[in-house]
């Protein structure tokens, strides 16, 4: 009998540290914005679950929403890497400082920041290439806007922001060599009614195509109202306006967080800068509305086609700034080290950079 | 700037600022009964919550707005009992009340995220809307806008005009001199502080049925602390809470429009205008000369137990 106790109670013992050592690899995320809000932290989000359903069992992962980018962020992520995790995703451009912070106190866990330039040993960064995404939305806008003027919502002056701007523009010129822009930044990248009013703001001067670089769909819903055109950001946003609604274009972290993920289980990580575009299935157009006309819809597809060949490369020169100096030389393509430094608009966009 | 697109911006300047208007007319009663509650952003995505749920379920706006000021009242009766009854601290409740209505708003209506409901429709009033540039600006809103108007007059009457108006004063001012005389004074706070929950419910409603039609997390974006600031900025006079409330939505509106025109400001010092003109106009208000013109009610935050006497 107690032979027989003594055997289990050494089995239960080795079962449990069986169990340690099954630890499942800890993933912590950061996101800027909360789930829901149908943009980009939702879309992180949904990468989060899909790298969970990957390794199921494997990898146990945890998320801290709303966190404010700053001395919050320090803390957050502090906190995320004391209780454990192996490998911490920040998802925004304002936790890049606060990352590199914790990353320099916490060699032994591994860091990884979305849309930033500071790297370390444990410090990688991503971004997806948004721009592609953006130049098939000013193609669309170009086609469809009857005023010739097309709105742009921004967040902040950044240079993924002006870069984006930048693609938007010069594909629009290439279908309708009178549009002009007219951007409006909110100084937020969540905040739908401050969205709302700059769409209104936009439409009451004429715009009647919607572009948006802020996370809510509340642009779309402004722009259904008032019988516009808007493209979605960042999730599938047809549902919120679909009159209105060109197509949108989607983010997919899922696969990056896989391999990422993976290689750091393996050992075999390296931090490195990796933008994920169309090639990658990262980004991808979805639901392209049937109530566009046809032109436009096929127009659509043999852009996103194009691009994501590289048939089309929306920063290849000869490009000038819109002070008529040339920033792109003829037959030269914009390095992502020079991507992430745009601080100019191109020629044709009236509006200076907000200093 | 044209005349056309100056009455658009009015127009814009009455929207933007209604939600603030509605919320802080609320709390400004809550407040001259002296009871502090700085739950309503977390009151006020109850209401856009439940204002939405309920109009999405029915199909009816008016149920969606009935929705959204019961759960309002019911938030601010948790947070009446706690700090009425049970002396809890004002801040301290007032501060759990808004991460509890955060968190249990985006809970609720997770379901619900990316649904749309069709929301109020404009009414434009006949005759009055046809009078010449303020006929758009003024009459061409929806019917919540027009329910600010006249609650805005009520509470003004009501605080200014009426004994109701001269209790909820004296319960703020001294709740035991009220007390001595027989009035109620927990029953008061209590039916003020509700009112405040009332009035933040209708402003959620505001936000999710009208200004954006859709619920998504935190989408009043900390327009419940704006309103706040708001009450003190106008020292708890509904005129001047009226007035603060549009100019505020101007700010923020005149900060898109101008960018649209092409004017070379920083965006990031005209986002900045709204806050900055609170602040200053707050540092001239509280500036000592000033202080008798403040008008705080003089036991805003103190809890009053009526068993025991001053």
């Amino acid at each position: 009998m107690k032979l027989k106790s003594l055997l289990l109670g050494l089995g239960l013992v080795a079962g449990l540290s069986a169990a340690h050592a099954e630890d499942p690899f800890k993933v912590g995320f950061v996101y800027v914005g909360p789930v829901g809000d149908h943009g980009w932290s939702y879309e992180h989000n949904r990468g989060r679950e899909e790298l969970e359903k990957h390794f199921e069992g494997k990898v146990k992962t945890t998320y801290v929403e709303n966190v404010a980018e700053g001395a919050d962020a320090e803390r957050v992520i502090t906190q995320l890497a004391k209780s454990g995790n192996d490998l911490i995703f920040t998802t925004s451009f304002g936790y890049m400082n606060p990352t590199l912070k914790v990353a320099k106190r916490f060699p032994k866990t591994t860091f990884e920041h979305a849309t930033g330039y500071k790297r370390a040993k444990n410090l990688g960064t991503y971004a997806l290439r948004t721009y592609e995404g953006r130049y098939v939305s000013g193609v669309a806008a170009g086609m469809m806007t009857k005023t010739n003027k097309i709105g742009y919502i921004g967040s902040f002056p950044i240079p993924e922001v002006f870069r984006d701007i930048n693609s938007a523009y010069m594909a629009a010129k290439t279908v309708n060599p009178n549009v002009e822009f007219k951007i409006v930044w909110v100084n937020s990248w969540y905040d739908p009614g401050k969205e709302t009013d700059a769409a209104n703001a936009l439409m009451d001067q004429g715009v009647d195509v919607l572009l948006q670089h802020t996370d809510s769909p509340a642009p779309l819903i402004a722009a259904e109202k008032r019988g516009m055109r808007a493209v979605g950001q960042a999730s599938d946003m047809s549902h919120f306006a679909p009159n209105a609604h060109i197509f949108s274009v989607r983010d997919d972290w899922a696969p990056y967080y896989i391999k990422t993920t993976e290689a750091v289980m393996d050992g075999t990580y390296k931090p490195a800068d990796f933008w994920g575009g169309f090639k990658d299935d990262m980004l991808s157009i979805s639901s392209i509305n049937d109530n566009l006309p046809a032109d436009v819809k096929a127009k659509i597809q043999a852009t996103y086609d194009d691009v994501r060949s590289g048939k089309i490369s929306p920063f290849t020169g000869p490009i000038k700034n819109n002070e008529g100096k040339v920033v792109v030389a003829k037959g030269h393509t914009l390095t992502d080290t020079e991507l992430a430094q745009v601080n100019w608009y191109v020629e044709g966009i009236t509006d200076a950079i907000p200093q | 700037m044209d005349a056309e697109l100056l009455s658009q911006v009015l127009f814009a300047a009455i929207k933007t600022g209604t939600p603030l208007l509605l919320i802080a007319l609320g709390e400004v009663i809550c407040e001259k009964s002296g009871v502090l509650n700085l739950g309503q952003e977390g009151m006020m995505l109850m209401g856009a919550v439940v204002g939405f749920l309920a109009a999405y379920t029915s199909g009816s706006v008016g149920l969606g707005v009935l929705g959204a000021i019961i759960i309002g009242m019911f938030m601010s009766l948790i947070f009446a009992f706690l700090v009425l009854h049970l002396g809890a601290n004002q801040v301290a409740t007032g501060l759990a009340l808004t991460i509890f209505g955060t968190g249990l708003s985006a809970f609720v209506g997770s379901g619900v995220v990316g649904q749309t409901v069709q929301g109020f429709q404009p009414i434009v009033i006949p005759l009055l809307s046809d009078i010449p540039f303020i006929g758009h600006i003024l009459f061409t809103h929806d019917l919540l806008v027009y329910l600010s108007f006249a609650l805005a007059a009520l509470v003004s009457y009501v605080a200014t005009k009426t004994r109701i108006g001269l209790v909820i004063k004296a319960v703020g001012e001294n709740p035991h001199a009220a007390n001595a005389i027989g009035i109620k004074v927990l029953r008061v706070r209590y039916c003020a502080v509700m009112f405040g929950g009332a009035m933040a419910g209708l402003s959620g409603a505001y936000m999710s049925l009208v200004y954006t039609p859709m619920w998504i997390e935190n989408m009043t974006s900390g327009r419940g602390w704006i309103a706040l600031a708001l009450v003190v900025f106008a020292s708890w006079r509904v005129g001047r809470i009226m007035l603060g409330a549009y100019l505020f939505g101007l700010a923020s509106i005149m900060h898109l429009v101008l960018q649209g025109m092409g004017w070379n400001i920083s965006p990031n010092l005209l986002a900045m205008l709204p806050y900055v003109a609170t602040v200053v106009v707050m540092v001239i208000i509280s500036a000592d000369h000033f202080k008798e013109k403040l008008l705080a009610p003089r036991s805003l935050g103190k809890p009053f137990d009526p068993r025991q006497m001053a």
